[in-house]
């Protein structure tokens, strides 16, 4: 039924895209052939995500066109983009969690009316059989595992009869052994003819599993490669548009004494289920201990139990020799801990001011006579904007500001309180690359104060960029621990899996 | 020609037409109406909005209405500032208001300078102790408050009707009304040969005490705080259930002033029609007023001012006095679409202009 | 005090409940279609009482009008009354997206303004109470036997438990618009990125939602009292918003929510006619105060619809 002439799958061109005054998409140009596993490779806000939602119809692109199998296409709704057989899987799975995997991958696709529900099953299970995808119809998407959703979001795309199937990250969630998985299900969909466009900044990924490359940057095409004919370095350079730099970091202090000591810590997720079972871990002054894991295997619990947020079950947490296994945030903070959350979002009340925020956890420190010192605040909002190099006035509702500079209030917010420990999660997530590099800096610096400061991200660059030891863990353990210098992205990629550490008879 | 809309603010001088835009949008829509009952709207208009102001008695009696909705204002909006969802003014208006007949009873012979105090207080504590249920539930449980709020008015309408048929009911008339308060528990009048009683200088006072607060207070910020975001709240160190518990419980505090205030300063004695659904249409003050203490003073005098026009417009052109309520309803939904003005920014983008759109 | 465990007290009591279970289940199944798109809408109190006054007066004109089939066609102007509701609360909560809670109490107070608006200008201020013949109950089973006596209801009422209640299960979890209207509930984002349309099906649930929680209101004004007065819904609406997170949002709970309701309403007027020593509004408060405890013990930690009360605008 293809019409096997026409080389290109996919054709975009010229697409612009302009976001207020940022342009997301300058002419940009981008050919997938058919049976490729076509790579959009790019640095966070490179573009990438953008594009891709313009060829699933959630964005209209400002101008350029799109041709699909050579035929120009109008692509005004997702609705759109699946006639044109093209399916998309984001980020965040598009999926609706009380709801059954059968009835995810019907939605938008029932003939009638009225829906047989058995024969629906029937047809999911026949058509994860034909794609070799192993899943279980009646099963309730909020039961199943990360891995496990993915793959419902594949099937469904092809149950739509995609013919070009765009994956958006799709690594990010998985630990190696699951991306492995998901490369050869790709591999074999790829030789029953699917297209694949797969977005990544993940330099290894892409040279593994695809035969050709576009590299975004700054929403422009940097490059345009086979596979073949290109190495990491290349990409890499095209990606940065210089050559990476990294974080400059003195070399490790002499051992300080340990300030943060968690104990055979345990705590249960929002669903009564173990997140952290006997978690240890010590975070000496002037170290930058990275925790490395998989998304969901308690860093977010262990996060928010050190901030003060969450509901730690048996063992204890040290500051000092202060105790704050079950201390809420205030209690934390005067122990000397400052913060830097997950989810900047939920750090900040984003329709109040930079300044107010600026103030809000010691709001006691900023009052005259029982009332609040507008003026006080206000001057000590300018010199965070200024200390920091915020763009932002003080009056400005924080929710207005771009990532990085929100990110740079939290900073100021807990560094100018020059804490003795600092817990910081995801801290350059969905940055750009200036961004980045700032906060990195930052950390570096109060290492160099003597700060003990615990990292907690899920990119494992960085982690390893930064830290003077790494700790990974895994579905709530502590796997073992390596120094910066005998980490390797194998070694870790094996502990994040939950091979047990001894296995690994590299231990010194 | 194409409308846009851009998830950014319209520029000032459309925003602080905001109300104008409203009213005017409520105007044009309530005017079919009164044609619909063969009435010039702007005659209406006319009886609506100017009448009342027009004379002395009247434009006084539109500030005696202005009392209670001013108290019902700054309730719901001290709770909605809070992110408490507190529906329940009208109940708790009722509680202030039997709480203070309670009092007023046994107050012969008492000073004014205690009698007065004690009233408030009286009712102050009964408007706190109706909101009390549901601010637990909420807090302790998470149950939402909508709902309970709303189930207990109904409650306090029954209770009340339960003394009033019962042992409050009054021993001369036999009528479902209390015997009247001590003449010393009673609010003295401000302005001669008028309404105008010591409540509105209560309602005065509520509204300067709720600006203070929420401008010049750590605790003011902190409810902000966690009415726009629990979670950031809590992240920064408020503590969240306490605060929500303060504000529910203050929230109903002052509903339960609005009920004192009619009592005191109206009645004089219990009645079951004590309220026409003030707490109902504080909710409608609050919205108008953007939640804050003069557009919550401005929005109940207006809402006042539709009040008495509706009454005179009843009178002199034999429309329903209903119509005050559907003026007043309307206002609401066409506020709550104008405010959106607040976030986005509409744009009329002709073909040939395309180029002008990078502009600040 | 025996008359308790009577036969008769039995019968009247579940004929009772089920009479007055019936305007809980058109509104409760109303609230729950429009709940599980995400919409919560508090208009219902308003949308229920505008149905009772518009079903009224529609009947009441073409009852002196001399048409044969006056109830029904006032039932149908109820009807297209709610939808109009529904609709408009559409307009607030989805194109709009500004506060529900605000938006449909302001179209409760809304609809209170207009049915009264609209009573007093067309029935004036007589001291004398409009009436229309109300419709009649039916009695399948005959009117002898206590099944048959419990059982001769209304036919809104036959139709509320055995039609309105199994299709809106069937409607929710057995159709494409059931499927797509829970996938808008859950997760806007996903129906969107599967070609459903958020805002129409929103749209559809309210303005279907709306036209049920006019039913219930007509119910009330056609059949039971065959009047119209102010006092007629008095909180139903409410009552049905705490039956629908009674429920978790399905509709056969919600029917067991409307007659455990409808079973404590039917119970405090039985004991009001007992002579006990106590005020009648104490057990006109009872049911009340019955639905805030059933929530209290029933409402915590429910899982509400992911996007509840979440405006959806894709970008």
């Amino acid at each position: 039924m293809e019409t096997r002439s026409y080389p290109y799958a996919i054709e975009m061109r010229g697409i612009v895209k302009r976001f207020g005054p940022t342009l997301a998409g300058d002419h940009v140009d981008l050919a997938v052939r058919k049976g490729d596993v076509h790579a959009l490779l790019g640095e966070n806000g490179a573009g990438k995500s953008t594009l891709m939602r313009i060829l699933y119809g959630l964005y209209h692109a400002d101008s350029g066109e799109i041709l699909v199998d050579g035929r120009p296409a109008v692509i005004r709704s997702p609705k759109d983009a699946i006639a044109h057989g093209i399916g998309m899987v984001t980020q965040h799975f598009a999926l609706a969690s009380p709801l059954t995997v059968t009835e995810n991958i019907i939605l938008g696709r029932t003939p009638n009316f009225r829906i047989d529900m058995d024969a629906a099953h029937a047809q999911v299970q026949a058509a994860a059989g034909r794609y070799g995808l192993e899943i279980n119809p009646r099963a309730v998407i909020g039961d199943l595992a990360v891995g496990q959703r993915q793959r419902v979001e594949i099937l469904k795309a092809l149950y739509r009869e995609a013919r070009v199937l765009i994956l958006d990250e799709p690594t990010a969630v998985l630990t190696p052994q699951e991306t492995h998985q998901l490369f050869t299900e790709l591999r074999r969909l790829q030789q029953q003819g699917l297209s694949v466009i797969f977005i990544s900044h993940k330099l290894h990924e892409v040279m593994a599993i695809t035969n050709r490359i576009t590299v975004l940057r700054h929403g422009r095409v940097a490059g345009n490669v086979e596979t073949r004919g290109t190495d990491e370095r290349a990409l890499a350079q095209m990606m940065v548009g210089r050559v990476t730099r990294p974080a400059v970091k003195p070399p490790a202090v002499e051992e300080g004494d340990p300030m943060l000591r968690i104990a055979d810590l345990h705590a249960a997720d929002a669903k009564g289920v173990p997140a952290l079972q006997g978690v240890n871990l010590t975070v000496r002054a002037g170290e930058i201990v990275g925790l490395a894991g998989v998304s969901g295997n308690g860093q977010s619990e262990l996060a928010h139990i050190l901030s003060g947020t969450g509901e730690a079950g048996r063992g204890a947490v040290r500051v000092g020799e202060k105790e704050i296994t079950h201390a809420d945030a205030r209690a934390v903070m005067a122990a000397g801990v400052g913060r830097i959350p997950e989810d900047r979002h939920a750090g900040v009340v984003g329709d109040l001011s930079v300044e107010q925020n600026l103030v809000l956890e010691h709001l006691d420190d900023f009052r005259r006579g029982g009332m609040l010192d507008h003026k006080r605040i206000r001057s000590h909002a300018r010199a965070l904007i200024d200390a920091y190099q915020i763009k932002a006035a003080p009056g400005d509702r924080i929710r207005t500001l771009s990532g990085g500079n929100m990110q740079k209030v939290i900073l100021a917010r807990v560094l100018e309180r020059a804490p003795a420990v600092i817990i910081v999660a995801q801290p350059t997530r969905g940055l750009d690359i200036g961004a980045t590099e700032y906060v990195r800096r930052k950390l570096v610096e109060q290492r160099s104060r003597g700060a003990a400061i615990l990292l907690i991200s899920e990119d494992l660059d960085e982690i390893m960029e930064l830290s003077d030891r790494i700790a990974v863990i895994y579905e709530g353990r502590i796997m073992g621990e390596l120094t910066g210098a005998e980490a390797t992205t194998e070694r870790l990629g094996l502990l994040m899996s939950g091979v047990a550490h001894a296995a690994l008879g590299a231990e010194a | 020609m194409q409308i846009r809309i851009e998830h950014r603010p319209s520029p000032l001088w459309l925003r602080t037409l905001i109300p104008a835009i409203a009213i005017l949008s409520t105007f044009l829509l309530t005017s079919i109406l009164a044609l619909l009952v063969n009435v010039n709207p702007l005659e209406a208009g006319y009886y609506f909005v100017i009448k009342p102001l027009s004379g002395r008695t009247s434009a006084l009696e539109v500030l005696v209405k202005m009392t209670p909705l001013a108290l019902t204002g700054v309730a719901v909006a001290f709770a909605f500032a809070g992110g408490y969802f507190n529906i329940g003014a009208e109940g708790q208006l009722y509680a202030g208001a039997t709480a203070a007949t309670a009092a007023g009873l046994h107050l012969h012979g008492v000073t004014p300078w205690l009698a007065l105090p004690i009233m408030l207080a009286a009712g102050f504590v009964a408007g706190m102790a109706w909101a009390l249920v549901p601010a637990l539930l909420k807090v302790r449980l998470g149950i939402d408050e909508v709902v309970t709020t709303l189930l207990l008015n109904y409650v306090a309408i029954f209770g009340v009707s339960a003394l009033l048929n019962g042992p409050w009911r009054n021993p001369v008339s036999q009528w479902p009304q209390s015997p009247d308060i001590a003449a010393t528990a009673i609010f003295p009048r401000l302005v001669p040969r008028s309404r105008l009683h010591f409540g509105f200088l209560v309602a005065l006072a509520v509204l300067i005490l709720f600006w203070f607060v929420m401008r010049w207070t750590a605790f003011g910020l902190r409810m902000r705080a966690v009415g726009l975001s629990a979670t950031a709240a809590d992240f920064a160190g408020i503590p969240v259930p306490r605060t929500l518990l303060t504000c529910a419980l203050v929230s109903g505090g002052i509903a339960g002033l609005a009920g004192v205030s009619e009592i005191a300063g109206i009645h004089y004695h219990l009645i079951d029609a004590i309220s026409p659904g003030y707490g109902y249409t504080g909710i409608i003050v609050a919205t108008l007023g953007q939640l804050s203490a003069g557009g919550i003073a401005l929005a109940a005098f207006f809402l006042a001012l539709i009040d008495t026009g509706a009454q005179t417009v009843s009178r002199v052109l034999g429309v329903p006095v209903y119509l005050g309520d559907v003026i007043q309803a309307t206002l609401l939904l066409t506020t709550l679409a104008a405010l959106l003005l607040q976030r986005y920014r509409i744009r009329v983008l002709h073909a040939t202009s395309r180029s002008a759109e990078g502009d600040a | 005090m025996s008359d308790i465990f009577s036969l008769t007290f039995l019968v009247g009591l579940l004929s009772a409940t089920l009479r007055v279970a019936t305007p809980l289940v058109y509104g409760a199944m109303g609230e729950i279609i429009s709940e599980r798109g995400g919409v919560l809408n508090l208009g219902i109190e308003g949308t229920m009482f505008l149905g009772a006054f518009t079903g009224f007066a529609a009947a009441a004109a073409l009852s002196n009008a001399g048409v044969a089939g006056y109830l029904w066609l006032g039932l149908a102007a109820a009807i297209l009354a709610g939808m109009i509701m529904g609709a408009l609360m559409g307009l607030f909560a989805v194109t709009l997206g500004v506060n529900q809670h605000v938006s449909g109490l302001g179209i409760t107070l809304l609809c209170t303004g207009l049915a009264l608006f609209g009573f007093r200008l067309i029935f004036g201020e007589s001291d004398v109470l409009p009436k229309v013949t109300p419709f009649a109950q039916i009695a399948p089973l005959g009117a002898t036997s206590p099944a048959g006596v419990v059982l001769e209801q209304y036919l809104l009422t036959y139709i509320a438990f055995l039609v309105v209640v199994p299709v809106s299960w069937w409607l929710i979890y057995r159709t494409r618009f059931g499927l797509n209207l829970r996938a808008v509930g859950e997760n806007p984002e996903a129906a969107d990125a599967s070609g459903v349309s958020v805002a129409r099906t929103r749209y559809a649930s309210l303005v279907l939602g709306g036209a049920l929680m006019a039913v219930g209101g007509a119910f009330l004004s056609l059949a039971q009292l065959g009047a119209f007065t102010p006092g007629i819904v008095a909180g139903r609406g409410w009552v049905c918003i705490a039956l629908v997170i009674f429920a978790r949002w399905h509709p056969v709970r919600g029917m067991w929510g409307a007659l455990l309701f409808g079973g404590v309403f039917a119970l405090q007027l039985r004991l009001q006619t007992l002579g006990l020593e106590l005020p009648y509004e104490l057990f006109l408060a009872l049911p009340y105060l019955v639905t805030i405890l059933a929530l209290a013990l029933a409402g915590r930690n429910v899982a509400y619809p992911g996007a509840y009360l979440k405006p959806y605008h894709r970008e």
